[in-house]
């Protein structure tokens, strides 16, 4: 679609809507949110500016390639897991390790949003591979 | 340390790809590495094992399922494990060279790798289940690797022939070992006792665990697919076929003998099928004038040999399979070694036209001549010693089957063999070369280069060479132990085979260190057998025949040839036909359900639910049982019901896909609104979301659609309609129902308890520490299942993609077909069948 106003708008809201979704995604634990509305939504933000600027220049700012990602994705939400095995415990049983943060107190991380992230990655790249194919095919 | 074994092999297999990279073709030296330092540890561990002492090693994997990863090496285990890692040592060493000018060889070695590690875990398999998953993993790895060069049609049908038939066999044995393990009251093979032949499982384990094992180890009537599977690079030949994957079926009959060979029954199948296997498939070897099924078929019958011998049992017929098939995985990967060489040298596979190559590679010949006179059973090969054993255990057996046939089957089968050794070993390097098969020499001076040079020439117009020394250092060294094990067993073979040996013969259970004393007094030493006796005639007698048949081979394989029309009705016509009945059956299935039309899919879907849902509401206790609290409904909430009911009805009503899907998102935000108000904002962030790019996705996929028309008539529209709006009602009758069945326990309150600690909560629970409920169960208490539905995500993401650049209509020799020629007027029966909407049925078009 080729409109100025779009264009313009794509550019401005996609830095914002990938914030937003990885404050969704850090929050999800506790508040509503999460890794796989995350995803969506910056599938979205890309599939909005790929109507502005086309299916092509969606892929390239990706940067990386989205079946690789999809790839990445599912490492990552693996590796959560076997973080379990590896400190004796059951595949993909939560642990949890606190350490301090000058300035923000004490920081928690935990397996659970490492595999949330893993969600995050395969859902985005799963989206956007799936529509992008789509979108080039037109 | 044995999992470490293990581990290493499939660490190898993982980096073989950059190895290979970095490294360029010598990776494979490198990757030898792997194998070579589990020989090291086997070796190692060997005296300790022989004299009783197995190891073990067990990790917990799914102990409400009984399945654990238990390992242990015994005798027979060790038998193998040496054999593995040795042979593999060197089959990698010699793949290093041969595969050079394969662009991908990396792939190769990984697959190589990857079928070393997986046979490896299944002789070290303590659990029954474990033991399957490794028997599996080498049918597929061995798919790979047969069908390595798929680009020749040839080779792609062996490599299914062989991943089918051992495939098929090892459903067989996963119901065996289930049936087997159900019997025994364990999963670990090494806690197993005896099973009496009156045990109402037994005859059901026997007949699946055999089906797995002979299809596995190609005992008539599955042997077809051994020499198919020829059609391999030679070093898999040479591993598969020697020592792994056909022996993988020997292994665990043996393995099984303590606990289930004391029934008649179990003696007279393995002796009845090994027996006839070993002389037909002898037999067969001596029609053959191509080296490798030659040795193919030869492989065939050896393996009889070994079923026929544990089948045999007693004391001595177990030595024999032991010592029978430690010689030969000796020679026989020597020899597949060779021939790969010979080809390779000579681009030339028919013994008839190969003659004196003695000369030109003066080690491959002397390995050549160790390891087939040992396949001949000429003293003082280790291959004479398992042969003597094998008539001595013949003649002596108390089989149901006499003594003098199985001796005198042997005999004859000793002699066919004899001659296949001749044409593989003496014809090539030291018969007379055919004149016309004669090229013009090359002066050696062009030689100096030649064995960097395996390229796929045209056909051999240089003279053939020594190969390098890496791949002839394996079948030397696999020659000349042969000749050393015969002659000073004391060293390494009485600990090998005796002990597996012994493992075979008695309950593992019932193992005592001091027991280790049945074969004492039995000497494996060639020179012990060389006194005059009915097996020494008998083998002095094969050889001469043997010897008599090369010599005459030409009128006998005349005379042979009158046999052939036999094979047309063999097992393997069996085979395509049941396979080409599979494939037509599957058609006319897919033609029945997936015949393109999608109202016919949304029809079958739907009316399935329909049944399936409305059965099991009349059977919980009908309509009666609906909550119908439903006064705390709001304005809100009605003003939105109806809105979704006007948009539904709506999208029946439009002639444009575009506002379809527009109105038909209403439906979905409005869904999410409800979410909402009843208090799921996650379950409502996401339904917005996924709607949004739900409206995008169709958008995209109405591009490619034709315009719409409508085919269908009124009538056939009128029970659509229908159909949906019962679905409709049973979906929120199932709805209200489940909401208002107590009968289950609700789990919610475990969830509320374990996401974060409260007040006065307990402090030694485990907790989820999230206070978002749905992301909790999401990424922890769930976290599996969500593993699992992303991996399905992926995969239709990646599906998605292949199906659209895989298109027929986008390869560049098909006709040009722009979406603007798929107009209503002009139906394009692919078109339809690839998931429009619309059948092309013309009777009701406007």
């Amino acid at each position: 679609m080729n409109s100025v106003i779009l264009r313009t708008a794509a550019r401005v809201l996609l830095p914002l809507l990938v914030i937003f979704s990885i404050i969704l995604l850090l929050r999800g634990h506790n508040v509503p949110g999460g890794g796989f509305v995350g995803g969506l939504l910056v599938a979205s933000a890309v599939v909005l500016y790929a109507m502005a600027e086309g299916p092509r220049k969606a892929r390239a700012i990706m940067r990386i390639d989205l079946q690789v990602l999809i790839g990445i994705g599912l490492l990552i939400g693996l590796a959560a897991g076997l973080i379990g095995v590896a400190a004796g415990e059951p595949f993909m049983a939560g642990l949890w390790f606190e350490f301090p943060a000058p300035g923000l107190g004490e920081i928690k991380v935990g397996t659970p949003l490492l595999f949330d992230i893993g969600v995050y990655v395969t859902v985005l790249a799963v989206c956007l591979h799936m529509i992008l194919s789509l979108a080039e095919d037109a | 340390m044995i999992i470490g074994s293990i581990a290493i092999i499939a660490l190898a297999a993982l980096l073989a790809p950059w190895l290979h990279r970095w490294l360029g073709w010598r990776a494979g030296y490198v990757l030898a590495l792997a194998p070579a330092a589990g020989f090291v540890y086997y070796a190692r561990e060997l005296m300790g094992v022989a004299e009783g002492r197995a190891l073990v090693s067990t990790l917990e994997w799914l102990p409400e399922l009984g399945v654990s990863l238990g390992f242990r090496v015994d005798g027979l285990s060790m038998l193998f494990c040496l054999l593995i890692t040795g042979i593999g040592t060197f089959v990698l060493m010699y793949a290093t060279p041969y595969m050079k000018d394969y662009a991908l060889r990396g792939r190769f070695f990984s697959y190589l790798l990857g079928f070393m590690g997986s046979m490896l875990g299944l002789v070290v398999a303590d659990n029954v289940i474990l033991l399957f998953i490794f028997w599996e993993l080498t049918s597929i790895t061995s798919y790979l690797l047969i069908g390595f060069d798929h680009d020749r049609l040839a080779a792609r049908k062996a490599a299914l022939q062989a991943l089918l038939t051992t495939g098929l066999g090892g459903l067989a044995l996963l119901a065996g070992l289930i049936l087997l393990a159900t019997a025994a009251g364990t999963y670990e093979i090494s806690r197993m006792g005896p099973i009496s032949g009156d045990h109402p499982l037994y005859v059901g384990a026997l007949v699946c665990i055999l089906a797995g094992c002979f299809t596995k180890s190609a005992q008539f009537p599955f042997h077809y697919w051994l020499p198919n599977a020829m059609e391999a690079p030679s070093p898999v030949s040479a591993f598969l076929h020697s020592s792994t994957m056909v022996k993988a079926g020997v292994f665990l009959l043996a393995k099984l003998n303590p606990i289930m060979g004391e029934t008649a029954l179990w003696d007279t199948l393995l002796v009845g099928f090994g027996g006839f296997t070993m002389l037909f498939a002898a037999y067969l070897a001596t029609r053959k004038t191509e080296l490798k099924p030659v040795l193919a078929y030869s492989t065939v019958s050896s393996l009889g040999i070994i079923t026929m011998l544990i089948g045999v049992g007693g004391t001595y017929g177990t030595l024999a399979a032991m010592g029978y098939l430690f010689a030969h995985a000796l020679f026989k990967a020597a020899l597949f070694l060779i021939a790969g060489i010979v080809v390779h040298a000579t681009h030339e596979k028919n013994t008839e036209k190969l003659g004196g190559l003695a000369r030109a590679m003066p080690f491959t010949a002397l390995a050549a001549v160790v390891a087939g006179l040992s396949l001949a059973g000429a003293p003082p090969m280790l291959g004479f010693v398992g042969k003597e054993l094998l008539l001595k255990a013949g003649l002596g057996s108390a089989n149901a089957i006499p003594a003098i046939a199985i001796a005198s089957v042997t005999g004859v089968a000793a002699a066919l063999t004899v001659m296949a050794a001749f044409v593989v070993v003496w014809k090539p390097f030291f018969g007379r070369k055919p004149e016309h098969a004669g090229h013009a020499h090359d002066d050696a001076a062009n030689n100096d280069d030649a064995s960097n040079d395996h390229g796929h020439h045209g056909h051999g117009d240089h003279a053939p060479h020594e190969a390098p020394f890496t791949m002839w250092i394996g079948p030397i060294t696999l020659g000349v132990l042969t000749i050393l094990g015969a002659l000073l067993p004391v060293y390494f073979v009485d600990a090998v085979v005796k002990s597996a040996a012994h493992d075979v013969l008695h309950n593992a259970a019932a193992i005592e260190p001091v027991a280790r004393t049945v074969y004492e007094g039995t000497s494996l030493a060639a020179f012990d057998m060389l006194y005059i006796s009915t097996p020494l005639l008998i083998s002095l007698g094969a050889l001469a025949v043997g010897l008599v048949l090369y010599v005459l081979r030409k009128p006998y394989r005349a005379t042979t040839e009158l046999l052939a029309p036999i094979d047309r009705v063999g097992p393997l016509r069996m085979y395509h036909w049941a396979l080409d009945g599979v494939v037509a059956l599957a058609k006319r299935q897919t033609r029945f359900l997936q015949n393109g039309s999608l109202p016919i899919y949304l029809r079958f879907v739907v009316t399935a639910m329909l049944v399936l849902v409305g059965v099991a509401l009349l059977r919980t206790g009908g309509l009666g049982t609906l909550r119908n609290d439903l006064d705390d409904l709001g304005i809100v909430e009605g003003i939105l019901v109806l809105m979704m009911i006007a948009a539904a009805y709506a999208t029946t009503r439009q002639r444009s896909r575009l506002a379809t899907i527009a109105i038909l998102g209403i439906v979905g935000y409005a869904v999410a609104l409800i979410f909402v108000l009843f208090g799921a904002p996650d379950v409502s962030m996401t339904q917005f979301a996924v709607e949004t790019l739900t409206v995008v996705l169709f958008v995209l996929v109405v591009y490619h659609l034709p315009r719409f028309a409508l085919f269908s008539n009124r009538a056939t529209r009128l029970m659509d309609a229908l159909i949906a709006s019962v679905a409709g009602l049973a979906v929120g009758a199932l709805v209200l129902a489940s909401s208002a069945e107590t009968s289950i326990a609700p789990i919610s309150w475990y969830f509320n308890e374990h996401a974060y600690p409260a007040e006065g909560d307990p402090a030694g629970r485990h907790y989820a520490y999230g206070r978002n409920l749905v992301n909790v169960i999401l990424v922890d208490f769930r976290s599996m299942d969500t593993l699992g539905e992303i991996t399905v995500l992926g995969i239709a993401a990646i599906g998605v993609f292949t199906l659209l650049r895989l298109r027929p209509d986008r390869e560049p020799f098909a006709e040009p077909t722009g979406a603007a020629t798929f107009g209503a007027d002009e139906p394009d029966h692919k078109r339809a069948s690839q998931g429009e909407g619309e059948r092309p049925h013309r009777e009701g078009s406007a």
